[in-house]
């Protein structure tokens, strides 16, 4: 092997050992992350066993018996679900316009609706939630307002992402033939991120679905509310049936949603 | 070495792309596939590495077998041939070398391969990347090379399957003319140096005419000339390119 190839070889296995460096950096953390939390505690996990396998037994067989009051709960979700996500994708767009770097009209509305985005998205829903449900009131519509401001802060930031990976090329024609800013967003940057805007609404409404039967827990109506009422009188075969009630509709969700992403392509 | 065996491809769309096509291919000769896109060129090429299998017909290989006899004579088949992509299809962010030694692959076992490639494995990558005058760039990222150099990591990934025959589909389509050259030039060195079986498919007259020990044109899915390059004359050209297509009732365009 001529000399030459050997440099090559020791200078690309110099680069390796130091990416196998950072690579084991990270799996020391990892490591140390399940150690922090009790992870390896083998004797939790033994006791914990039994427990489980007591509360599977009381869960079966499921009772079903009481599944016509669970119907108009069910369509409750499923409005939630959309109305959240539409109310989402209404105030995301315009805001991720905002706070993508190569449509945002200025550096400072740039930050700003960044740190509003981020803002939205770090109070997680179960406590919008509880905010809502005590500023107007038990049902659906804090449940709603719940998932769309949450909702908010996640699809604009994927929304400016997309935004941001447009290819510029077609931006610089439209801007050569003396189109004003705005219709540079409208006509060459929108056209090209409209599939995954859609791709990831969709995505976002299955996510809302199984979200929303969370939210109920806090009084924000829909399935979740029932599921929680089941809880408190410990019918853990009711539990169950609600379970596989609300397994059977995420099904049909994604289903639909897989169907609705592949019409909009 | 390689020959094509009256293939007719239809498309689900009803398209038919080639028309009973037949050609021979032998060892050490530089072919180049001269057509207006949408001729069958490149539905051409993919066939003879079986990317696209034909309706009717088929591609036999230096023994007289049938590349789709068995998954297995396929996949020796697609060892032995190396091809060269008009958009590069690299992965840029590994490096020349990472890239070209994905043209070993198929020398080793999916397990094996999980682990880094065998110093003499990195050896034959570093000579095609020296064969291609980018031995200096082995360690660069592959986003980081001129479109021209791009193009040559592909040669030296096709190369590193020391293949018997190199299909190149509009290797220069996308390269400015001085790295056209460049390309051009490499292929059909590598072609004499190795007796290796170039077939090239391109849409340039001019670049043809230069590189070419045999030309065959094909318009409309059919090979409508089929020699050497002093011989494709005018009328020829026009056959090729002619703005009327023959037979237009039984033929459509494909893509």
């Amino acid at each position: 092997m001529p000399a030459a190839y050997d440099t090559i070889l020791a200078s690309e296995r110099r680069s390796k050992s130091r990416q196998a460096g950072l690579v084991s950096l990270v799996v020391a953390a990892c490591i140390a992350a399940f150690a922090a939390t009790g992870f390896f505690d083998a004797r939790r996990f033994i006791e914990g066993g039994p427990a489980i396998a007591q509360l599977a037994s009381e869960m079966f067989p499921p009772d079903f018996s009481r599944w016509q009051r669970w119907l108009k709960p069910l369509l409750d979700t499923l409005a939630m679900s959309i109305a959240g996500t539409a109310f989402a994708f209404v105030l995301s767009l315009p805001l991720a316009v905002f706070a993508a770097r190569n449509t945002s009209p200025h550096p400072v509305v740039y930050h700003v609706a960044r740190t509003l985005l981020a803002a939205l998205r770090s109070v997680p829903e179960l406590i919008l939630g509880v905010l809502f449900v005590a500023a107007v009131g038990f049902g659906a519509l804090p449940g709603v307002l719940a998932l769309g401001f949450h909702s908010i802060g996640m699809v604009g930031k994927f929304f400016a992402e997309a935004i941001e990976h447009v290819d510029p090329k077609p931006i610089e024609a439209a801007r050569a033939s003396g189109a004003t800013s705005f219709q540079v967003i409208a006509h060459a940057v929108l056209p090209q991120v409209l599939p995954q805007l859609a791709d990831i609404a969709v995505y976002r409404w299955e996510y809302h679905f199984r979200a929303s039967t969370v939210l109920g827990i806090v009084g924000a109506g829909g399935i979740g509310f029932e599921l929680m009422g089941a809880l408190r009188l410990i019918a853990y075969d009711q539990v169950s049936a609600i379970l596989l009630s609300i397994l059977a509709c995420v099904i049909i969700v994604d289903a639909v949603g897989a169907a609705l992403r592949k019409a909009l392509k | 070495m390689l020959s094509i065996d009256n293939v007719t491809v239809r498309y689900a769309n009803r398209v038919t792309a080639l028309q009973s096509v037949k050609a021979n291919f032998v060892a050490n000769d530089f072919t180049v596939l001269l057509g207006a896109s949408g001729a069958g060129k490149s539905t051409l090429l993919r066939c003879l590495n079986g990317l696209v299998r034909p309706s009717e017909g088929t591609i036999r290989d230096g023994r007289g077998q049938s590349i789709f006899a068995s998954n297995k004579a396929l996949r020796r088949h697609r060892r032995a041939t190396g091809m060269v992509f008009q958009q590069h299809h690299l992965i840029g962010r590994l490096t020349a070398l990472q890239n070209v030694l994905t043209g070993r692959l198929s020398y080793h076992s999916a397990f094996r391969t999980l682990f880094g490639m065998p110093p003499r494995d990195k050896s034959i990558g570093l000579e095609c990347l020296e064969q291609v005058g980018l031995l200096d760039r082995a360690l660069h990222r592959a986003d980081q090379l001129s479109g021209g150099q791009q193009q040559r990591v592909g040669i030296a990934r096709a190369m590193a399957q020391q293949p018997r025959i190199i299909l190149a589909d509009e290797p220069v389509a996308s390269l400015d003319p001085a790295s056209a050259d460049q390309v051009m030039g490499l292929l059909r060195a590598i072609a004499r140096q190795h007796g290796l079986t170039v077939i090239v498919s391109l849409h340039q007259v001019e670049l043809a005419r230069r590189y070419a020990d045999r030309i065959i044109g094909v318009s409309s899915g059919r090979i409508v000339f089929d020699g050497r390059p002093s011989t494709l004359l005018p009328a020829g050209l026009d056959k090729i390119y002619g703005t009327t297509a023959p037979d237009q009732s039984k033929i459509t365009e494909a893509a």
